[in-house]
């Protein structure tokens, strides 16, 4: 796609924030066109869109506006016209009415009801048939499954930090890996079972191998347990504390992990070293990163930061898709709990996935590390059939940068100074 | 559980938003719909943050501006009718709505109610004239740090004297239509529904 391949850019010292064109809003429009028409995947995207947004630039709809009612030839451009401020009001309405970032943080709307309360947003009575069916559902899920699947998580938990506390006792050697590995997989496929998930690997060729980053795009902390047991890797996280921070530190007895202390976390060369470090070491696992820093719902996929793809290393990307019919993954950490989010998901249906793993990638000559971060996940959004959004996913409880108004103004005032350039030229 | 919506629409009040605002039942529905994500606080109305937190209105330069058409004089929450009340001006004109008399009251989206909406944006202080010292604030808005301020009060003044005709320095309604009466406002003050 064109706008991926511009030279390379004097990116300033600022932080992740992207510093492209402010015609990037077309940009976003024309990506999701392309992915839309491009996707070759088993669940077609609900189009939630409400409204159509034509993907014009402030220029272009400028000039059109003011062409309509010019009293002047077109050939002497004027400075300002009070029917600038149309084009304002009319994208800021239709943000209003649609907004392509929003939307991203809440469980996507499903066409057709699956028997769950939590993702029909109309609930009411709808007739006797129904709510009977659903009130079946509802025991067989509390009832039967809920039970038997919270015994098979304690299970898996439990062996898992018994297991890797046994091997980390073991000397450090071939005896060592193969046993941390053989542990970590049964104990992961347990809490796969827990869940019910039913997971498609595609392209296991492709899979992860040591040395090398593997990123995926992020819409729950499941996505780990679907991922690591499948193949065995570095996790990358924050130090917690109670059950969580138990679970970590035993883990990482029996094979290297990479967590991090809170107070770690904010030194981006400290973390930067740490995974070059690791990356490096060929007998180490390869590192497993989320680039989107927090969990979006399974429509898109939002900016990566740039930090994992400073390091000199294979990535590896993996694209992971849900099925919201049986059960909705995502999870929203703003509205609950960790232990709640659990216990939805264990009384869902299942979770059904895919997951794809693709080729692995290597950062070109000249291509600095936001545009790769960009190639990488147009190639993951492309694959899992989600919207590939320049958005950041800090939008979620953060406030967009003032930068990007600046951008617009800077545009708009283009409009006007160059009309004076030529006025005082002629 | 999960229903978003926690008071939902009656009929009556489709119908009669539909009466106010010419919207079609399915388009009020999903813009209900959108009210709702937009309430955070789910209290069936949306405040000046609520809207604040759309990053794309939010870059916008005339944002707040935007925003303050949603609240009449003085008032910090919209509901949903008052909300849908301020979307039907960007309505498109149906055909069959063009050659209506004027018997009945002015639907919301006319030519004179879309091009009203622009004037108040202009209006900082609702006093139906736009001054000097208004145009320049919202010229601001729009261009930032990048004109000075010379440059800026010599476009405002040219505006001015190119629109106002009883010379009183300043722009009412009538002398802001006859400026825009070429303009092909009905498109441009217009936003296309998908369904």
């Amino acid at each position: 796609m064109a706008q991926k391949h511009r030279g390379p850019k004097p990116f300033s010292n600022c932080d992740d924030s992207v510093q492209d064109e402010p015609i990037w809003m077309w940009a976003t429009l024309r990506l999701e066109r392309g992915a839309k028409e491009k996707n070759h995947l088993l669940y077609k995207p609900y189009s939630n869109a409400i409204i159509a947004r034509e993907p014009t630039s402030l220029e272009q709809e400028i000039k059109e506006i003011r062409r309509s009612g010019s009293n002047r030839d077109l050939n002497s451009a004027s400075e300002f016209e009070m029917s600038d401020i149309f084009y304002f009001a009319r994208r800021g309405v239709e943000s209003i009415m649609d907004d392509e970032v929003t939307k991203r943080f809440s469980a996507e709307e499903l066409q057709s009801w699956n028997l769950l309360t939590r993702s029909n947003y109309n609930f009411h009575y709808i007739s006797l048939r129904l709510t009977v069916l659903w009130g079946l559902g509802l025991l067989i899920r509390y009832g039967f499954l809920l039970p038997l699947r919270v015994t098979l998580a304690f299970t898996g938990v439990g062996l898992l930090v018994f297991l890797t506390s046994i091997v980390g006792l073991l000397p450090n050697g071939r005896v060592k890996n193969y046993l941390s590995e053989k542990v970590h997989l049964m104990c992961y496929r347990i809490c796969v079972r827990a869940l019910t998930a039913i997971i498609t690997y595609h392209d296991s060729e492709n899979k992860p191998k040591n040395g090398g980053i593997c990123v995926a795009n992020h819409t729950s902390p499941i996505d780990v347990i679907i991922l690591a047991s499948d193949g065995c890797y570095a996790m990358v996280g924050q130090i917690h504390g109670g059950l969580m921070g138990v679970i970590q530190r035993s883990m990482v007895k029996a094979c290297p992990h990479i967590w991090f202390e809170r107070s770690e976390v904010k030194d981006r060369h400290l973390v930067a070293k740490r995974l070059s470090d690791h990356a490096e070491d060929k007998s180490k696992l390869p590192i497993l990163i989320f680039p989107e820093g927090t969990c979006i719902n399974n429509t898109s996929v939002m900016m990566f930061k740039k930090g994992s793809f400073e390091i000199e290393a294979k990535v590896y990307p993996v694209a992971i898709k849900y099925d919201p019919r049986f059960g909705d993954a995502f999870w929203n950490s703003s509205k609950y709990g960790m232990v709640s989010y659990l216990l939805r998901m264990m009384s869902s249906w299942a979770i059904v996935c895919s997951v794809w793993y693709l080729p692995p990638m290597f950062r070109e000559e000249g291509e600095d590390a936001v545009q790769f971060a960009n190639r990488v996940k147009a190639a993951i959004a492309r694959q899992g059939g989600l919207v590939d959004l320049l958005w950041d996913g800090g939008l979620k409880r953060g406030k967009v940068k003032d930068t990007f108004k600046e951008e617009q103004q800077k545009l708009y005032s283009k409009i006007l100074v160059g009309a004076q350039e030529d006025r005082s030229r002629s | 559980m999960g229903s978003r919506a926690s008071t939902l629409l009656r009929e009556e009040e489709i119908e009669e938003i539909k009466k106010e605002t010419g919207f079609s039942h399915s388009q009020i529905t999903r813009l209900y719909s959108r009210f709702s994500s937009l309430d955070k606080g789910e209290n069936g109305t949306l405040s000046r943050e609520d809207f604040q937190r759309i990053p794309e209105l939010a870059i916008n330069p005339l944002g707040d501006r935007i925003i303050n058409a949603f609240f009449p004089e003085s008032e910090d929450q919209v509901n949903f009718r008052g909300f849908m009340r301020t979307l039907a001006h960007f309505r498109p004109i149906e055909d069959n709505e063009k050659n209506k008399d004027h018997t009945a009251s002015e639907p919301l989206n006319s030519r004179t109610n879309k091009l009203l909406f622009a004037f108040r944006l202009y209006d900082l202080d609702r006093d139906d004239k736009i001054s000097r010292d208004e145009l320049l604030q919202v010229l601001r808005m729009m261009v930032g740090v990048n004109i000075s301020d010379e440059q800026l009060g010599s476009i405002a003044d040219r505006t001015i004297q190119e629109a106002d005709q009883n010379g009183d320095s300043s722009i009412s309604f009538n002398e802001f239509i006859k400026v825009l009466e070429k303009v092909d406002v009905e498109q441009k003050m217009s936003i296309r529904f998908l369904h």
